[in-house]
């Protein structure tokens, strides 16, 4: 389709529906199910590993909800580690969700902005920055948690 | 210089490429073309503490390599254009301010290296200068940091996504029978010169492309729309031309390109090559679509393609930088990319 200006000149114009249905066709497509069996390898082995810290913090003597926090503690530490050795984001650009969904995802979406803006100062850069990414899921993780909470505190009035 | 149709300059006094260099990054030194440019870091960083400074550095070193190897001093050239992707364009001021050349500094995002060469053209041209001095850069961690993520997350890239490259490329656009301050140094003689015959500045496109992973789709429609500008200004063909070399439309701009082309007639077939396709190696090197970056064009063209040229195996190029003109925020408002091309053509001159 060709389009002519007021002036003779010809201007590139084509549906904005056209266009996009050009670009999908040219657009090679995220390979969906090796990225969700990879998710579940990684995702399933970081849980696996997760389930055999908590045995065996428990056989350690932690009480359930102590070796559950600890759990969370070594996998946050580790993941902290392999970012700081610029080795997590090579695992994870094989894992994909893998990586980013259990809690190893929050903690390098913490390590990784520090490390960046160190450049700009502790307080400024390391500090503020921090939380660019994660931050979005503190906000919308607490403010959920205080609705649920909140429905619980009025069930069990009634209840 | 002479204005032939709405959009197409015509230069006169033919000004020409006396000297060019590009330097590069290790990715890119690990790529197809990694023993063409003057000169690779292996270090990313340059050995700089932050990558900005990284990047200044890279437009210090293309530049002074290209003054050094045309045996030219700093006050040999009047003005220089520079131009990065970083906000307020620091890699140029940062890099280029001990030289005391007079500056003015150019935003056409990875369009830029055309855009500076056009307004090197245009004053040298017009008698304005002498000599002016044409680059811009781009580092893959600077760009990351302000566009993307930082780089140790642990996210995954979109096949449609581009890699920024780690380089810079620089050219000096000279008038006939300048003279040297440096007279004494040696100077390579050529057998062909890059004469700068036509320019043509390209205007705002934007089909509504939103993904800012795939830059290609979005500057597309402006490379197709310059081409369409200066082939209907110059009633020329694309099989007068020995190479049409796009900026960084990477693999999916470039079947893009293609496919916007058609309804014109215009057939680009094997004469057009992409700087984003040609700096890395798409099945060795996990660059997904293809390089980008405003030093993605730059070091190409400022390396294998110039000197090419020189040599005599292209006599006839067209070289359109292409530029997505967005800003992280306008991303995240959900604005669409407007994109850019701007085009100049170089012929051999024996």
């Amino acid at each position: 389709m060709k389009h002519v200006s007021a002036d003779g000149a010809q201007v590139i114009k084509i549906p904005q529906e056209q266009y996009d249905q050009m670009v999908k066709k040219a657009s090679p497509a995220s390979t969906c199910v090796k990225n969700a069996i990879m998710a579940f390898l990684f995702g399933g082995g970081i849980c696996a590993f997760g389930q055999l810290l908590f045995w065996a913090y428990e056989q350690a003597g932690l009480r359930e909800t102590d070796a559950r926090t600890a759990v969370s503690i070594t996998l946050i530490g580790i993941t902290a580690v392999l970012t700081a050795l610029k080795v997590f984001d090579n695992i994870a650009k094989v894992a994909g969700a893998g990586t980013i969904v259990p809690i190893t995802g929050f903690a390098n979406s913490m390590v990784s902005p520090a490390m960046e803006f160190k450049s700009e100062g502790f307080v400024l850069g390391m500090g503020a920055k921090m939380f660019v990414i994660a931050g979005p899921v503190l906000v919308y993780g607490i403010a959920a948690s205080m609705i649920y909470g909140l429905i619980m505190f009025i069930i069990r009035m009634f209840v | 210089m002479k204005r032939i149709g709405r959009f197409t300059l015509l230069t006169e006094n033919r000004p020409y490429i006396e000297t060019f260099a590009a330097v590069a990054g290790k990715r890119e030194h690990e790529g197809p073309l990694g023993h063409e440019f003057d000169y690779c870091y292996d270090d990313t960083t340059l050995g700089e503490d932050s990558w900005e400074k990284s990047e200044s550095r890279l437009q210090t070193e293309a530049v002074q390599r290209a003054l050094q190897k045309g045996g030219l001093a700093n006050e040999d050239i009047h003005y220089i254009f520079a131009g990065d992707l970083l906000n307020q364009c620091i890699s140029s001021t940062f890099g280029l301010r001990s030289l005391q050349i007079p500056f003015l500094g150019q935003f056409g995002a990875c369009s830029t290296m055309c855009q500076t060469l056009a307004m090197a053209t245009v004053f040298v041209e017009s008698g304005a200068a002498d000599r002016a001095l044409a680059v811009t850069s781009s580092h893959f961690c600077s760009a990351e940091r302000q566009f993307r993520f930082p780089l140790e997350y642990g996210g995954q890239r979109p096949p449609t996504s581009q890699w920024t490259v780690t380089a810079s490329g620089a050219a000096v656009v000279s008038q006939w029978g300048n003279t040297t301050k440096l007279s004494t140094a040696p100077v390579e003689t050529v057998e062909n010169y890059p004469v700068i015959s036509a320019v043509t500045v390209g205007r705002i496109a934007d089909l509504g492309v939103k993904d800012a992973n795939n830059m290609g789709a979005a500057m597309a429609p402006a490379a197709a729309q310059t081409l369409v500008d200066f082939f209907s200004d110059t009633k020329t063909v694309p099989t007068d031309y020995d190479l049409i070399l796009t900026g960084d439309l990477g693999q999916v701009g470039t079947k893009l390109l293609g496919e916007l082309l058609e309804p014109y007639d215009i057939c680009l077939g094997n004469l057009h090559q992409d700087c984003g396709n040609l700096i890395f190696d798409p099945k060795k090197q996990d660059v997904h679509a293809g390089g980008s970056g405003c030093g993605c064009a730059a070091s190409v063209f400022c390396s294998k393609i110039l000197r090419e040229i020189q040599q005599g195996v292209y006599r006839n190029v067209l070289f359109m930088a292409t530029g997505a003109l967005m800003s992280p925020t306008s991303s995240q408002q959900g604005e669409s990319i407007p994109s850019i091309a701007h085009l100049i053509h170089v012929t051999a001159q024996h």
